[in-house]
């Protein structure tokens, strides 16, 4: 499953410029961190590989279909989208028929949603809630309900848009859990997030917008010892980042097992 | 006598459900820059709304025990009176923005035009407010219109121009970027060196450690603990209370494991507290053998 954009631009119908001359390629089962200022285009762009926006110019490719000549629905089996607000997305009266509700538009066998529904609902630690009202439960159990929904559609693809954003230390050990299923599945993560210690942990790679530009690819390591590059961007080192400058060490390190092991004779 | 003195106090929002505060007694003395931490759900934006008359006076749930500012009962006061005394912030700023005003000048200007200042007065605070909070540049902008870190400042601007000694804020970093976050702990610094009283609820235990003097933990509606944010963050149980520490925190435990930290320094919160415990060579040149 590669997505590849080619030299895509949008703009949103009051004029207002969003990506300009976009390129990037991602391949099947990267952890890709998507990261920028606010308003810098990050949302624009991850709503474009499943087809939520379609390019003003250029293209995008999902698995070689071209997004432009694909259904929403078609591209909504390959790439499933967390909205950061969890609700613009929750519509059921029900965690259970909740998560249901994507599976089942994908048309999938009803013992099937039933599996994916049960998984997803123990995976983000909601059975006890599965009968409740989401909009009758706290903020971060609709933001685990909205994240099980997407986890349940299972796509080859998954976005989360600041996944970590109001949740505690023990709800994000959780997604760290989650996450490493996904990958063991070989599944494709993609995540829009400012927790830059995170990032520094659980990613691979990052992309950087600003302004609609992709100003950085590569490394998470590269980004954060790069101080302008970070400053343009609104971002700050990483905990670890910051204690590997102070003590002049030659590379960051991005955990501290790392820099146990960097600072080691 | 304590700015904020609670008393055993206890709160449920419904009858019969289970309390979400449960006999909290803590003192907040004047001048003081605390942190709240605990996990979703431990009544931290509950203890927010105690400390600010929202509760009992505007959610109607079974209250026990005693709040009081500045040595009043808040179940004496109304919620405006405490308003003078106390500004709350809360976690959404679009829960917080009146609405009734077309532009940000108005939106700050509110506070004041309801307390009766006079209007050369309100100008000159209001262009104070948004001077210190960076958003002069968007006064005549719908609040609407606004990004999320924008909204933010502003709902604390006009928490802020009606200048009450304490400010509460809940979990106001939630949707600002690290910079954003950054700056909103600098701006709360420099208020609490001016004499304010600040109270935050926050998840990040890094800004914590970096900001406050005093850290109170919640767990399940408890207080768990309470002292300076180097021995409350660096204890491995408050990870069972939700609250992560530091990762300066978890360095130090590894270099403890492998002779690298000085014995007679206390586990550290902060990137200083790490840099002066750590036993290792300090020098690029060092690492270049």
């Amino acid at each position: 499953m590669t997505i590849r954009i080619k030299n895509i631009s949008f703009s949103y119908p009051d004029g207002s410029r969003a990506l300009h001359n976009l390129s990037l390629t991602i391949e099947t089962g990267e952890c890709v961190a998507i990261t920028g200022h606010n308003g810098s285009g990050k949302t624009t762009l991850v709503k474009h590989l499943n087809g939520l926006l379609k390019p003003d110019n250029g293209d995008v490719l999902v698995n070689d279909s071209n997004t432009k000549a694909c259904k929403t629905g078609q591209l909504a089996r390959q790439v499933a989208l967390l909205f950061q607000n969890p609700d613009d997305q929750i519509c059921k009266q029900t965690v259970r028929d909740e998560i249901a509700f994507g599976p089942k538009n994908l048309g999938f066998e009803k013992d099937k949603i039933n599996l994916l529904v049960e998984v997803s609902l123990a995976l983000f630690d909601l059975v006890q809630y599965k009968n409740h009202n989401p909009h009758d439960l706290g903020y971060s159990e609709r933001k685990r309900t909205a994240m099980a929904s997407i986890v349940a559609m299972d796509s080859p693809v998954l976005i989360f848009d600041e996944p970590t954003a109001g949740l505690d230390h023990l709800e994000i050990e959780l997604l760290l859990k989650v996450f490493e299923k996904l990958q063991r599945e070989n599944k494709t993560i993609i995540v829009i997030s400012h927790d830059v210690d995170f990032i520094a942990e659980n990613m691979d790679r990052t992309i950087t917008l600003a302004n609609g530009e992709k100003i950085f690819d590569g490394p998470v390591r590269n980004l954060f010892q790069d101080d302008s590059l970070l400053a343009r961007c609104g971002l700050l080192a990483p905990q670890m980042v910051q204690l590997s400058k102070s003590c002049k060490l030659p590379s960051a390190a991005l955990s501290p097992q790392e820099f146990i092991s960097l600072v080691q004779d | 006598m304590p700015v904020i003195d609670i008393t055993q106090l206890s709160y449920c929002y419904r009858e019969n459900n289970p309390p979400v505060l449960q006999d909290v007694s803590l003192q907040i003395y004047s001048g003081q820059f605390v942190g709240i931490a605990g996990a979703n759900n431990s009544g931290k934006s509950t203890l927010c709304y105690a400390m600010s008359g929202v509760v009992p006076h505007l959610f109607h749930g079974k209250f026990s025990g005693n709040v009081k500012i500045n040595g009043i009962s808040t179940l004496e006061h109304t919620v405006s009176d405490i308003s003078n005394q106390v500004g709350l912030v809360l976690q959404k700023p679009d829960n917080q923005i009146s609405g009734m005003r077309f532009t940000v000048f108005e939106e700050v200007a509110l506070g004041l035009e309801n307390r009766g200042f006079e209007r050369e007065t309100i100008r000159k605070r209001v262009s104070e407010m948004l001077n210190l909070m960076e958003l002069s540049s968007h006064a005549e902008r719908s609040p609407f219109h606004l990004s999320g870190g924008q909204q933010q400042r502003l709902a604390l601007a006009s928490v802020l121009a009606v200048d009450p000694p304490v400010l509460i804020l809940d979990e106001p970093t939630t949707f600002l970027d690290p910079s954003g976050a950054f700056h909103l702990f600098s701006i709360l610094q420099k208020l609490q060196k001016e004499g304010k009283t600040i109270i935050i609820t926050e998840q990040r235990t890094d800004l914590l450690a970096a900001f406050t003097e005093r850290v109170i933990v919640l767990q399940e509606g408890r207080v768990r603990k309470d002292g300076s944010p180097q021995n409350v963050l660096t204890t491995p149980d408050i990870e069972t209370a939700g609250i992560g520490r530091t990762r300066y925190t978890k360095t130090a435990e590894l270099a403890k494991k492998n002779s690298l930290w000085q014995t007679d320094h206390a586990l550290p919160a902060t990137l200083n507290e790490t840099i002066a415990g750590l036993r290792i060579r300090k020098n690029t040149d060092d690492y270049k053998n």
